[in-house]
């Protein structure tokens, strides 16, 4: 990497650390960086992490997006990315979340993957994968992103940490041998409402699919999942936009039910 | 030009262009007094008609039973239609594509029947009491309508696009069974298209055969021992190509593979 390349990075990742700022999302990286690269985005995301870390935050894990045909559509992409879970976005079961935390938040159901082994690619196998699991929980991730009107391509969304915002992990710890992570069926319910159903294997055919793709995928850079560390797969369903005052609710057959919480804007 | 439209031309018509593999333009447009009232007076007849052709009712039909499809065809509620002996899919044989006009698969839980059901005043509960067994669906649906574009009259006359179905290999009791929860992946070719639960049939499947009693009261007609009743695609119905590989896999109720 040329210090040029360096400095560009340096800069998006700026640019986007700028939206946490001050609230307000930014323009695409690929109009404000004309023919930056997925390399390029990645290294931006790096810088991003880099600069949170160096903050007081940790990693705590990893969430893989754009997993599910439904995603894929929705995103217009043929392929999953991967971003970083710290600390400062995982929040409680019902526990109201402040309203201004998020810029645009949408939220989708996951089933949440807790290792109990490191797993480091490549050449990480599922049967490998689901020794390394210790449990699994019901989860919601907030996707958020900082890019105006989630105008994001593929190159956007991986700058932007995958477009993650938060976590909400439900509380049942579930093995991953008592149930077909595959066919089990997903509802989410948004207030008393059905705003959207799923089945496991919307995430690249089976969510420990994704877990595999993700070893695999950060390996090569040098990077391990770690014990205790959470992985989100991908969502079920397509997401759904969420407002303050918005409580979303999803229950996963076999694993249990989380809620999430937007709070109402201040006054 | 003829303007002498009546609810037999509609159902001769419809009846016809399946025959003939032709699809056409809306009739609601053609003949603007096809509300969905003559709509279903239409469906009724050309049943008679396939009655008269010598095939038995064996069941019923819903759609439109998702919010997205109901506001997509600007209907306020899911719409009930037949299913006779002749659109069942048996055995080992494949998608009758050469005999369908531009078919779409969806996955469907489907209800066996009991004990009769009429309503009006049939809930959730109390229609969940009348099923004997729950079994999986596939529904190959077939529009006589160019590019599916009809209003809600049209596709009740149509008999909610009616094409073959197949049913799964798994019979189950509704005890024990969380039937909102039940998951299902439909795939193309090996590939993962969709995926939905039960839930996403109005809440749950009850509700829709719940719906479907009461809507059929309304029509003199009551849901019959034996029958089946297939409650609403879960997903969003797929276009199915000739020589594709349709498979619905559900969580409890098996899983369901069907060529075309």
């Amino acid at each position: 990497m040329t210090s040029v390349e360096s400095a560009l990075h340096t800069e998006a990742a700026r640019h986007l650390l700028s939206a946490y700022a001050t609230g307000k999302p930014v323009a695409p990286i690929i109009e404000e960086f004309p023919g930056a690269t997925i390399d390029d985005a990645y290294r931006i995301q790096q810088a991003q992490v880099a600069d949170w870390v160096a903050g007081g935050d940790r990693i705590r894990g990893h969430k893989v997006g754009l997993a599910s045909a439904a995603m894929q559509r929705q995103a217009g992409v043929d392929q999953p990315d991967y971003g970083h879970l710290t600390e400062s976005m995982f929040f409680l079961d019902h526990e109201p979340i402040p309203a201004g935390t998020f810029l645009q938040p949408r939220i989708e159901p996951e089933i949440a993957f807790v290792l109990k082994r490191p797993l480091r690619g490549p050449g990480v196998t599922v049967a490998e994968a689901i020794a390394a699991v210790d449990f699994v929980l019901p989860a919601l991730e907030i996707v958020d992103s900082r890019v105006r009107d989630w105008k994001i391509s593929i190159v956007d969304t991986i700058a932007d940490n995958a477009s993650s915002g938060g976590v909400v992990l439900g509380s049942t710890p579930v093995s991953p041998h008592a149930v077909d992570l595959r066919l089990t069926g997903c509802v989410l319910y948004h207030g008393g409402r059905v705003a959207g159903t799923g089945a496991g294997g919307a995430v690249l055919g089976s969510p420990i699919n994704s877990l595999v793709w993700l070893a695999n995928t950060v390996g090569p850079l040098g990077i391990e999942l770690e014990s205790g560390h959470v992985v989100l797969p991908g969502s079920m369903t397509a997401a759904q936009p969420m407002a303050p005052g918005d409580t979303f609710s999803t229950t996963i057959a076999g694993i249990g039910t989380v809620t999430a919480v937007l709070g109402r804007e201040e006054s | 030009m003829d303007t002498a439209w009546d609810i037999g031309r509609v159902a001769d018509t419809l009846l016809e262009a399946e025959r003939s593999r032709t699809a056409r333009t809306s009739l609601a447009e053609e003949w603007p007094d096809l509300d969905v009232e003559r709509a279903y007076r239409a469906q009724d007849l050309a049943l008679r008609r396939r009655h008269e052709q010598g095939e038995t009712t064996v069941g019923i039909k819903l759609g439109l039973t998702s919010k997205a499809k109901q506001q997509q065809m600007k209907g306020t509620e899911p719409s009930v239609a037949w299913l006779t002996d002749a659109m069942e899919l048996d055995g080992d044989r494949p998608i009758p594509h050469d005999s369908m006009i531009h078919p779409r698969a969806e996955p469907e839980i489907v209800f066996v029947m009991r004990d009769r059901l009429r309503g009006p005043g049939v809930t959730a509960a109390s229609a969940l009491a009348a099923v004997g067994s729950v079994v999986a669906g596939l529904e190959i649906i077939d529009s006589r309508f160019a590019g599916y574009g009809f209003t809600l009259p049209d596709a009740i006359a149509d008999n909610n696009s009616s094409g073959v179905f197949a049913t799964g290999p798994v019979v189950r009791s509704t005890e024990g069974l969380d039937l909102a929860l039940e998951g299902c992946l439909l795939e193309v070719d090996g590939a993962v298209v969709d995926s939905a639960a039960g839930a996403s049939v109005l809440g749950h499947p009850a509700q829709a055969l719940a719906f479907a009693a009461n809507q059929l009261a309304r029509r003199g007609h009551a849901i019959e021992p034996g029958w089946l009743v297939l409650t609403g695609g879960m997903t969003n119905a797929v276009p199915v190509e000739p020589g594709a590989r349709i498979a619905a896999h559900f969580t409890s109720l098996g899983s369901i593979v069907l060529s075309a």
